[in-house]
């Protein structure tokens, strides 16, 4: 069902984790539709330094979750942000194609971090 | 790696005895039962002979089982069927099934809904359990068919049948119950059911795929789905799939001189893989009833995780087992089922089941507990629901 790629990423899902003192913390999905991910990231100069992730899921769900991660660690905001779901899926051999809308959130709970960071780095300003 | 086969509610084994009477029927005894050569000779009395023996099975007459290729054939050969026909006799419009039904009677009740029957779902309570009362009380005048499962393949539920019958049958309203997930797990008696219709599955008790059969009590009128021959008495047309009748039948006799000794092999497993889970894993509940509960069948939620990626985990340790997760079931839909026993919608992706069989042992179920802890602690840990030490 999965390929060789998503097996590797689920069985061995890279970071792992939450950062305690994380600049933008971003949650999507709900438990009830089966997936949830939420993403912590460190940023500095622009660009992301450190990524983690938690994800409840099926197998599609956390090995997206981890390709994310690898995908954009040290690159800036907006190459992240340029990331799309095709490339996500692209990366990991393929996915199901009933796995593209519900388990391939990975990249919105990215967006959502950014977008947090983003809002706490304009409030700073303002204050 | 030790392999663990707990996936016995998706499909049995067959058993060899049935492999060997079936082969026979696949090769040089492949003529037309309606053949009057000789070729159609064996396979004729072979089909008859099969139909002795399901009828045996389920307490039933030769003549009033209706062979079909498989459990979901005989569903909506049962619930369309019925309907079609009372709208033909302008008998009324309603049916009657419980929130629990499989797909096969609840989108058949649905389809017969977009021709304009009206369909109404009995609630059950928390166990699964479907009450008698409310089964009257949904009752109309123009109801024209009630369906109701013997026993749900997802809870392990047993509906007290012969309750609902007394009621339905006092409107003289026909009857069907789905025993599919019953059949050859538990004694059936269609009299003592007091059910006008019944179907069942060859896969269900270690028989071939492809074989099913709906019990028709004389004097039952439908509708068939398949027109064409006088196969099967003209209520199912079609050449008839000779080698998974005969297959069916040899399984059918088998089920039901080794009920007795299954369900002593298997009740102890059960309730050993209950007790072990709910209380060695944290956060881990039984669904269905804890003793009005099919022998071989185990299901549980647990918390803070999803059920597929548990599965996945389990079948590279050589467990194959099921869930009714979301993320599972093709339809991307919460269970039916679980929704209707109230299971919070989170902790419904959490569900797994385990159905025994009678190939296992007691040190599969051990093998089971020795390695699901693992597999909830190391996805626990990866939950962003979970708190550890809640």
């Amino acid at each position: 069902m999965y390929s060789d790629i998503v097996m590797d990423h689920f069985l061995h899902p890279r970071n792992v984790g939450e950062i305690p003192d994380a600049d933008g913390v971003g949650s999507v999905g709900n438990p009830v539709c089966g997936d949830m991910m939420t993403f912590y990231i460190k940023v500095k100069d622009g660009r992301i330094e450190d990524v983690k992730f938690k994800t409840f899921g099926c197998g599609a769900a956390i090995a997206v979750s981890s390709i994310v991660t690898e995908m954009v660690k040290g690159k800036t905001l907006e190459e992240a942000k340029g990331i799309t779901k095709q490339q996500v899926a692209e990366q990991l051999g393929g996915l199901p194609p009933q796995k593209m809308h519900c388990s391939n959130l990975g990249t919105e709970a990215l967006a959502a971090a950014i977008a947090d960071y983003e809002a706490k780095q304009a409030a700073l300003q303002q204050g | 790696m030790r392999e663990v086969y707990l996936d016995h509610g998706a499909t049995t084994p067959p058993r060899p005895e049935v492999i060997e009477a079936m082969l026979p029927y696949l090769r040089e005894e492949f003529g037309n039962p309606l053949s009057l050569h000789r070729y159609g000779e064996k396979p004729r009395q072979a089909i008859e002979a099969a139909r002795e023996k399901v009828a045996a099975l389920l307490g039933a007459r030769a003549n009033e089982i209706y062979f079909t290729a498989s459990g979901s054939e005989a569903n909506n050969m049962a619930v369309k069927g019925v309907a079609l026909m009372a709208r033909t006799l302008g008998k009324g419009n309603h049916i009657v099934i419980s929130a629990i039904e499989h797909q096969s009677v609840l989108y058949a009740a649905e389809t017969m809904a977009k021709l304009g029957f009206e369909v109404t779902r009995v609630p059950v309570d928390r166990y699964g359990l479907v009450d008698p009362q409310a089964v009257g009380d949904a009752l109309r005048d123009d109801t024209v068919l009630v369906s109701i499962m013997l026993a749900n393949g997802e809870i392990g539920t047993i509906e007290p049948i012969p309750e609902i019958a007394r009621v339905v049958k006092a409107k003289g309203i026909p009857f069907h119950t789905d025993a599919v997930a019953a059949a050859g797990r538990i004694p059936i008696d269609v009299d003592k059911l007091g059910v006008d219709l019944l179907s069942v599955a060859a896969s269900q008790f270690y028989g071939p795929r492809g074989a099913g059969a709906l019990y028709i009590r004389r004097g039952t009128r439908l509708l068939p789905l398949i027109d064409g021959g006088i196969q099967e008495g003209g209520r199912r047309a079609g050449l008839e799939d000779v080698p998974a009748i005969v297959g069916m039948g040899v399984a059918a006799e088998i089920a039901a001189a080794e009920m007795e000794r299954r369900t002593a092999h298997l009740l102890p497993l059960r309730d050993r893989l209950i007790a072990r889970l709910t209380s060695e894993i944290p956060h881990v509940y039984l669904t269905g009833h804890p003793t009005q509960r099919l022998p071989h069948h185990v299901s549980v939620t647990v918390e803070y995780i999803e059920g597929e990626s548990m599965l996945l985990l389990l079948s590279m340790q050589g467990v194959a087992a099921s869930s009714g997760s979301t993320c599972t079931s093709r339809a991307l839909k919460a269970s039916h089922v679980l929704t209707a026993i109230g299971v919070d919608p989170a902790l419904a992706q959490g569900s797994l089941v385990f159905t025994l069989g009678e190939g296992n042992t007691q040190e599969d179920v051990d093998y089971v507990m020795a390695v699901l802890p693992g597999i909830v602690e190391r996805l626990r840990q990866m939950s962003p629901l979970y708190k550890p030490g809640s």
